[in-house]
């Protein structure tokens, strides 16, 4: 006994025997999300706004499309999290699983969308 | 455990029986703002496709986007993303264990509340 550290003792003993995946999931793309956030804020905010021509060119250079690409993947991922833990909260039930199901289709669905529209206004 | 009857169990007790508190305010705000974020962040997504496709597209989703009611949705997104992201780093410091007593917590969410309406302001004076 002497040997097993303290996590070691206490991993799988809670009744669910897992279920830090999400959080650990959440907490990742939160940090991730607070580094690109503000940059996709101050690329985006400069972007809206202008002509059609001044956008492509805007979205044609590297660094605005990067952000923007990275922002979409990991806000969708985020948002397919955040919805599942408010589903789990206050809805049971056959309706938990088709509004889990309709939302992880419109997430990967709109991150999808984004990135190809992304690649098609950066290349 | 089917037969179990489940139907005339006391509850715990939940929202309407709590005076409302600084913090329990704050947190529940977080959980509408990130959850309300996902509309702004499909009218975003829709622009950049509608950019992609061709000018009429883009004639469209940026006339939604740009008109006033747009610009008000944008602006509260705005404002809730600042929110959800300050809240977000709440959340991180309190992970790990740190100011957690109520003095500290009423600190932070004000913080979060005066320090969201500032990065909202600086951004569109920026923008």
């Amino acid at each position: 006994m002497a040997f097993l550290t303290d996590r070691k003792r206490a991993e799988g003993m809670g009744s669910a025997k897992t279920g830090t995946q999400h959080a650990w999931s959440m907490k990742k793309s939160s940090v991730a999300l607070l580094i690109l956030i503000p940059l996709f804020v101050f690329t985006f905010g400069a972007a809206l706004g202008g002509t059609y021509t001044e956008v492509l060119i805007y979205y044609s250079r590297p660094f605005p499309a990067i952000v923007a690409a990275l922002t979409i993947v990991v806000s969708f991922k985020h948002f397919n999290d955040g919805f599942q833990t408010l589903v789990e909260d206050y809805v049971h039930g056959p309706w938990e699983k088709w509004l889990l199901l309709g939302m992880t289709c419109i997430s990967y669905g709109a991150a999808g969308v984004g990135l190809f529209a992304i690649a098609r206004l950066a290349l | 455990m089917a037969d179990v009857n489940r139907g005339n169990r006391p509850l715990s007790p939940h929202l309407q029986v709590y005076r409302p508190q600084l913090n329990s305010i704050t947190s529940i705000f977080t959980r509408i703002t990130g959850n309300a974020l996902l509309v702004g962040m499909l009218l975003i997504v829709w622009w950049l496709l509608a950019a992609a496709i061709g000018p009429e597209a883009f004639a469209t989703a940026d006339g939604v986007l740009t008109s006033w009611f747009g610009d008000l949705v944008l602006f509260l997104s705005l404002w809730a993303l600042w929110y959800h992201t300050l809240a977000g780093v709440q959340h991180l410091i309190w992970d790990f264990g740190h100011l957690m007593d109520i003095d500290s917590t009423d600190m932070l969410s004000w913080a979060v509340i005066g320090g969201s309406v500032v990065l909202t302001i600086v951004t569109v004076l920026v923008i």
